[in-house]
C-alpha cells in the first residue's frame, strides 16, 4: 500500500471512530431529553421488565448458583491451611455481594438482553418500523429506546439482588455438605461482615451496568443499516461494546466505593 | 390558522429538489405539482430514487437543495409539533408494509390513535379499529399478528393503520410490489375506493403500468434524477421518446 493510501485508511479510520463516539454522545443526551418530555410509557416499561427478568431468570439462577459453590469449593483449601474455614461464609458472602453478584449478572444480561434488544431494534430498523412510528406522529425513540434503558435500569438491579441470594444458596450447599454447618449460622456469619457500603456499592454497579446494557443495545440496534447483516452487527456490537463498559464501571465504581471505606 | 385548500389547488410543491447519497445523485432537480383530491403515479425504474422523494415529503429525508412544500408548509424547515401536526395529515404506506410484528392487527392500529388521540374512549377506539379495517375488507383478521397474514393482507393493514388517522394526503410506496395480479388488482381498487371515502390527495409510487393505469389522474415519468414527462397515461405513453416506449413495453409485453 503505498504511503498515500495508508494516509487516507488511516484518516478515514479516525473520521469515522470519532464520528461513532459523536453519534454515541447525541444518543446518549437525547435519552436525557427524551425522558422528560411527554408522557411516560408506563405500560411499555412494566412489560420490558416483564421480558427481562423472564429471559435472564433461568441463566442467572444456574449460573449464580454455580458461581457460589464453585467460588466456595475452591477457596476452601487456601483457608484450611490456617484452620480458617469456618471464615468461609463470610468470605463467601463478601465476595459474592461486592464482586460476583453484580458482575454474573451484568455479562449474563448483556449477551441474553443486550443482543436482544440490539437485534430487536436492529430488525426494527431495517424492516422500516421505526420508520412507520415516526410517520405516523410517534415518537419512536420515546417508545422503543426510553422504555427499554429504564427497565433494563430498573430490572438488573434486581437480577443482581436475585442472582447473589442464589450464590449464597449454592455456597451453603457447599459448606453445608463439607462442614455441616447449619442454615442460620451460615447465613449468621454470611452477613456479620457485609456492610450498608457493600449493598449500595452493589446497587450503584447494577444500577449503571443495567443502564449501559439497555442504552448500549438500542443505539447498536436504533442505527441499525444494511439489512439483515446488520441487525447480526447490531445484537453482536451491543454484547462486546456494553461488556466492554460493564469491566470499565467495575474498576471505577470499586475505586470510588473503596474511598469511602474505612 | 390552517390553510384550507379548496379542490384543484396544489398541495404539494416540489422544485428543483437535488438529492444525493455520496457519489450516487438520486434526484437532479425535480419538478412536481399535486393538486387536492387527485392521484399523482410517479412512475420509473427501481433505484430511480421515486420512494426517496416520498420520504422527503414526509420528513424522514432532507433534501440537498430545493422546496419540498407539502400542505403549505417546507417540510425541511419543520419541527417538534409543526412537524407532527403535519404527519398527522400524511398517511404513508410503506414498501414491506412495516408493520409491528411484535403487535395484533388490532395493536398495529390503536398504536398511532391512542398516542395522536388522546382521551379516547375504548369503545371509541374499538369503532374506529372496526370502521377502518372494515374499509379495507379485513375485520376478520382483528386478533391475528402480521406474521400470520399474506402479503396482499400485510398491505391493506398497512394502509388501514395510516387511514386511522384521516389523513388529507397518502403515499404509498409500491403498494403492488411482490403481489399476485389478482391481489394487485385488489389493492388498485382500494386506493381508489379510499380517494373517494377519505376524499385523499394520494401519490403513488410504482413501476407497476397498470396500477399507474387504475389508480392514476395523472402521471409522471422519473428518469435518471429528473421528470421525463408528467401528464394522463396516454400523454405519457403516446411518445417517441425510446426510454419511455421501452419502459412500457417492457411492462406490458413482460
Amino acid at each position: 500500500m503505498s504511503a498515500r493510501k495508508k494516509q487516507y485508511v488511516y484518516g478515514r479510520s479516525i473520521d469515522n471512530g470519532l464520528l461513532s463516539v459523536y453519534n454515541a454522545y447525541v444518543f446518549f443526551v437525547r435519552f436525557f431529553r427524551e425522558i422528560f418530555r411527554g408522557r411516560m410509557e408506563f405500560q411499555e416499561i412494566v412489560k420490558q421488565c416483564y421480558a427481562i427478568g423472564n429471559r435472564s431468570l433461568v441463566l442467572i439462577s444456574l449460573t449464580g448458583f454455580i458461581t457460589g459453590m464453585v467460588f466456595t469449593k475452591q477457596s476452601r483449601p487456601s483457608l484450611s491451611e490456617f484452620g480458617a474455614t469456618s471464615w468461609l461464609p463470610s468470605l463467601v458472602a463478601i465476595a459474592i455481594v461486592r464482586a460476583l453478584a453484580p458482575l454474573v449478572t451484568a455479562l449474563i444480561s448483556a449477551g441474553k438482553i443486550g443482543s436482544s434488544i440490539g437485534a430487536e431494534l436492529g430488525s426494527m430498523r431495517v424492516t422500516e418500523q421505526i420508520d412507520a412510528m415516526e410517520v405516523s406522529a410517534v415518537n419512536p425513540f420515546k417508545f422503543l429506546v426510553v422504555t427499554r434503558v429504564v427497565a433494563c435500569t430498573i430490572a438488573i438491579p434486581v437480577l443482581m439482588f436475585y442472582c447473589a441470594l442464589v450464590s449464597l444458596l449454592g455456597a451453603y450447599l457447599n459448606v453445608t455438605l463439607n462442614e455441616g454447618t447449619s442454615f442460620i449460622a451460615f447465613f449468621e456469619n454470611a452477613f456479620e461482615q457485609i456492610t450498608f457500603l457493600d449493598i449500595w456499592t452493589s446497587v450503584a454497579k447494577a444500577v449503571a451496568y443495567g443502564f449501559t446494557i439497555g442504552i448500549v443495545g438500542s443505539y447498536q440496534g436504533y442505527n441499525a443499516s444494511k439489512g439483515t447483516e446488520g441487525v447480526g452487527k447490531a445484537a453482536n456490537s451491543a454484547v462486546v461494546t456494553s461488556m466492554f463498559l460493564i469491566f470499565m464501571e467495575e474498576v471505577i465504581i470499586v475505586q470510588v466505593s473503596n474511598y469511602f471505606r474505612v | 390558522m390552517e390553510e384550507v385548500f379548496a379542490p384543484g389547488e396544489p398541495v404539494i410543491e416540489v422544485r428543483d429538489l437535488y438529492k444525493s447519497f455520496g457519489s450516487l445523485h438520486v434526484l437532479q432537480g425535480v419538478d412536481l405539482t399535486v393538486n387536492k383530491g387527485e392521484n399523482m403515479v410517479v412512475l420509473g425504474r427501481s433505484g430511480t430514487g421515486k420512494s426517496v422523494l416520498i420520504k422527503i415529503m414526509v420528513g424522514l429525508l432532507k433534501q440537498d437543495r430545493g422546496d419540498c412544500i407539502v400542505l403549505g408548509k417546507e417540510v425541511s424547515t419543520q419541527v417538534g409539533n409543526d412537524l407532527r401536526d403535519l404527519r398527522l395529515k400524511i398517511g404513508f404506506s410503506f414498501q414491506n408494509s412495516a408493520l409491528y410484528d411484535s403487535m395484533t392487527v388490532r395493536e398495529n392500529l390503536e398504536f398511532p390513535l391512542v398516542r395522536n388521540i388522546p382521551n379516547l374512549t375504548r369503545a371509541d377506539i374499538n369503532e374506529q379499529v372496526e370502521s377502518v379495517l372494515d374499509a379495507v375488507g379485513l375485520l376478520q383478521t382483528i386478533n391475528q399478528v402480521p406474521a400470520e397474514l399474506s402479503g396482499g393482507q400485510r398491505k391493506r393493514i398497512g394502509i388501514a393503520r395510516t387511514l386511522i388517522l384521516k389523513p388529507e394526503i397518502m403515499l404509498y410506496d409500491e403498494p403492488t410490489a411482490g403481489l399476485d395480479p389478482i391481489t394487485c388488482l385488489e389493492i388498485n381498487q382500494l386506493i381508489n375506493e379510499v380517494k373517494e371515502k377519505y376524499q385523499t390527495t394520494s401519490i403513488i409510487i410504482t413501476h407497476d403500468l397498470t396500477c399507474a393505469r387504475e389508480t392514476g389522474d395523472r402521471i409522471a415519468m422519473l428518469l435518471d434524477g429528473k421528470f421525463l414527462k408528467t401528464g394522463t397515461f396516454e400523454e405519457v405513453f403516446d411518445t417517441d421518446e425510446e426510454r419511455i416506449k421501452s419502459f412500457y413495453d417492457y411492462n406490458f409485453i413482460q
